[in-house]
């Protein structure tokens, strides 16, 4: 922990902070959006979001791979939890994201074996010690997860398994951050693109996007010096009128990331359109099992493709989740929708932008100086 | 085995001591004979005492000293997987956590009240140590098991052993700890470093990839909350933050108090493992259970001499002044960030689950 905790060292987080009240300008607006949801909690949760310049605004994004998961995937989820002779297994927090009807605590409750586990590889264990059941792992992330879900199909392949399958709903960053920047009234200038992704994937992907759309892409961590310095690169950026890709966050993140887990995600994975929660389909932001790799593909194997889901009309989450709106802008928020009765996704995660306004700042001056 | 049919209407000629078996039949919670064997050879030895050993159908207890106070009277039922745990085991809570609730209202806890609930198929020596764990917590937080009750139930039903205890305690005059007293100006001391209980269960669940010397605090709280009131302080509030963490408990008190809390980051003692695997798995320490570990609000000018007061004994040894009552968020709590920030802190919502990545 001493290597982290000089990451949250109060005194470079003030300097580094008095540097970016010196050098924001008053005749401009500064808006960027961290992509992460690990990012927004780390900004709220260390109080930084306070205490940024008037003139910058974050916009929190739409990296959260539980809120961005389609209604349909969870209803999915849930058809195929029921069965019997199903282990369902899954990280631990789907289990309380809501579908059309229900989440997967109530379908433990009314008898289906759900189970979290801490990585898949945990659920191809659990199907090896269980040959006359069916286990099936909920594999959902951004390109973070892609690795090690990828290395569980693999690693059931090769050991055989007849009964292991997944139901994958994966999303990648770059195709989402397209979607952003082209949606109309759009307000994002600038990124802080999302350390842990970039640490799998480097940061190659990003240079296209930076020169077509001139937005500064800075590749920023989750500690808070890694923020307020990702916050003030992206400043000088915006000051000067560059649009690069830069690494403020070097200690882990390389340009090329980490080939090898690249190699197995491609292996398995192959790019797709996709579906996001609350935001609608996005071309190339998705990863889909490749044909090779069909029989591990639990929504064949169950049969569950033609389930389709209407989401609610009352959360508001996929405004929020391309930055329209912030989360006490909903009505619902702190009211109707709450962490134990949430509407939506980005009320349930630790990682959602409802569920961090709603556990560090609910307090409205908290919240409306964060906007 | 006795197999002649002459004998067969005399069960006496066959006894079936406790001894022959060496795990928990659905018999010995029949009422019959197995279930006084089991008594007889396990549970009235290892807590015996005379008011026990009278085995009536209920304890007759006497006060002693004239009770010039209330009696407290607290119940609890004890869940927990695995049995045993590093630090504690189901048998040794069941005891500190009903001695803590009564401590937490001022309390001298003396009497505890036992219902065991088992799962056919516990193994006899699992028993017999949680029972023999028991008795070690109750030695040190100085109350007695008086009257108990067992029951068995089909494998399956139960998952191993549940304990709910009982427990009465007397409160001297003049202690009164209800939230209602607290004030704007309290100082809110810590115990001790919060989390270690969830975090050493977690982890010996086996399912956490956890490596962890980790151990529950699981620890009677009794003699600290003496060694508090002995200052002469006036202790306005206090809590044990079970269930929920520390951010439940101090909600719980700003909300019945309307008092406004604030904390400092900083000053909450947390061990560095814990820390570690609240990072890893994603956990707010501030979240997490504990079993040996109280809050208190007590009035700015006796806040050093209770402080010293606590870190005399063991159990408060690394007690630590975390905040203060305000007027800043009436009926809220909230933290000052180490970088001066202020956010509020939120009750937990219902189970801890760790976030994907």
């Amino acid at each position: 922990m001493k290597h982290l905790t000089e990451y949250r060292d109060a005194h470079i987080v003030r300097r580094v902070l008095a540097d970016i009240t010196r050098e924001t300008r008053d005749d401009r607006d500064y808006v960027m959006m961290e992509v992460c949801g690990g990012q927004t909690h780390s900004f709220v949760r260390s109080g930084i979001d306070r205490l940024l310049p008037e003139r910058v605004t974050l916009v929190h994004g739409p990296g959260c791979p539980v809120c961005v998961t389609p209604l349909e995937t969870v209803d999915r989820a849930l058809a195929i939890a029921q069965r019997p002779g199903v282990i369902f297994t899954s990280y631990g927090d789907m289990l309380r994201v809501p579908g059309t009807s229900g989440d997967l605590f109530s379908v433990r409750a009314q008898g289906g074996d759900v189970r979290v586990v801490y990585s898949p590889l945990d659920a191809v264990k659990i199907a090896a010690e269980n040959p006359d059941k069916q286990v099936v792992f909920l594999a959902i992330g951004f390109e973070t997860t892609a690795p090690a879900n990828a290395m569980s199909v693999v690693q059931a392949k090769r050991l055989g398994l007849k009964n292991y399958s997944v139901l994958v709903s994966h999303s990648c960053v770059p195709g989402a951050m397209r979607a952003i920047l082209t949606s109309p009234g759009n307000r994002v200038q600038a990124f802080l693109a999302a350390g842990h992704v970039c640490a799998v994937m480097g940061f190659w992907e990003y240079h296209p996007l930076a020169e077509e759309f001139k937005v500064p892409i800075v590749v920023t961590g989750f500690e808070p010096v890694d923020l307020v310095r990702g916050v003030l690169a992206t400043i000088r950026q915006l000051n000067e009128g560059r649009a690069e890709v830069e690494n403020a966050y070097a200690r882990v993140v390389s340009e090329p990331g980490s080939e090898e887990a690249q190699k197995l995600i491609n292996e398995v994975f192959e790019l797709g359109a996709r579906a996001w929660r609350g935001i609608g389909e996005i071309p190339d932001s998705g990863l889909h099992l490749r044909d090779a790799y069909a029989e591990f593909d639990a929504t064949r194997r169950f049969d569950v493709g033609h389930v389709r889901s209407v989401e609610s009309t009352r959360c508001i989450s996929g405004e929020i989740l391309q930055g329209r709106k912030k989360p006490h802008e909903c009505p619902a928020f702190g009211t109707e929708c709450t962490p134990d009765h949430p509407l939506g996704a980005t009320m349930v995660s630790n990682e959602g932008a409802c569920a961090a306004y709603y556990r560090y700042a609910q307090d409205v001056e908290g919240a409306e100086r964060a906007s | 085995m006795n197999t002649d049919p002459a004998n067969a209407a005399f069960p006496k000629a066959c006894p079936t001591p406790l001894l022959h078996h060496d795990r928990i039949v659905l018999g010995h919670g029949s009422g019959g004979r197995l279930t006084a064997s089991l008594i007889e050879h396990l549970f009235q030895p290892l807590l015996s005492n005379p008011t026990l050993d009278r085995a009536d159908d209920s304890a007759l207890i006497t006060c002693g000293s004239p009770v010039s106070g209330a009696l407290a009277v607290s119940t609890d039922a004890h869940v927990v997987s695995p049995l045993v745990f590093p630090g504690g085991d189901i048998g040794r809570l069941a005891i500190c956590g009903t001695v803590n609730d009564l401590a937490m209202v001022g309390a001298q806890p003396r009497w505890i009240a036992a219902a065991f609930i088992i799962e056919e198929g516990l193994a006899i020596e699992t028993l017999r140590t949680i029972v023999r764990s028991m008795r070690t917590a109750a030695d040190e937080a100085g109350v007695q098991v008086i009257a108990g009750d067992t029951k068995v139930a089909q494998r399956g039903k139960v998952d191993g052993l549940y304990i709910t205890t009982t427990g009465v305690g007397v409160v001297p005059s003049g202690r009164d700890t209800h939230a209602s007293n607290i004030r704007t100006g309290d100082a809110v001391l810590l115990s001790g470093p919060i989390g270690n209980h969830a975090i050493a269960v977690l982890a010996a669940r086996g399912d956490l990839a956890l490596q962890t010397d980790i151990r529950s605090d699981t620890a009677p709280l009794n003699q600290l909350v003496e060694a508090m009131f002995e200052t002469g302080a006036e202790i306005h509030a206090m809590r044990d933050p079970t269930r929920g963490g520390l951010a439940a408990s101090l909600n719980e008190l700003a909300t019945s108090s309307r008092a406004s809390i604030t904390v400092d980051e900083e000053a909450i003692p947390i061990d560095p493992d814990v820390a570690a695997a609240c990072e890893i798995l994603g956990f707010d320490p501030l979240h997490l259970a504990n079993e040996g570990k109280l809050v208190a609000f007590v009035p700015e000018r006796d806040a050093e001499s209770v402080l010293a007061a606590m870190r005399s004994v063991a159990q408060g040894a690394g007690a630590r002044r975390i905040g203060v009552v305000d007027d800043a968020t009436p009926g809220r709590v909230a933290i000052r960030t180490p970088l001066g920030a202020t956010r509020l802190v939120d009750m937990p919502a219902g189970e801890l689950l760790p976030r994907i990545c």
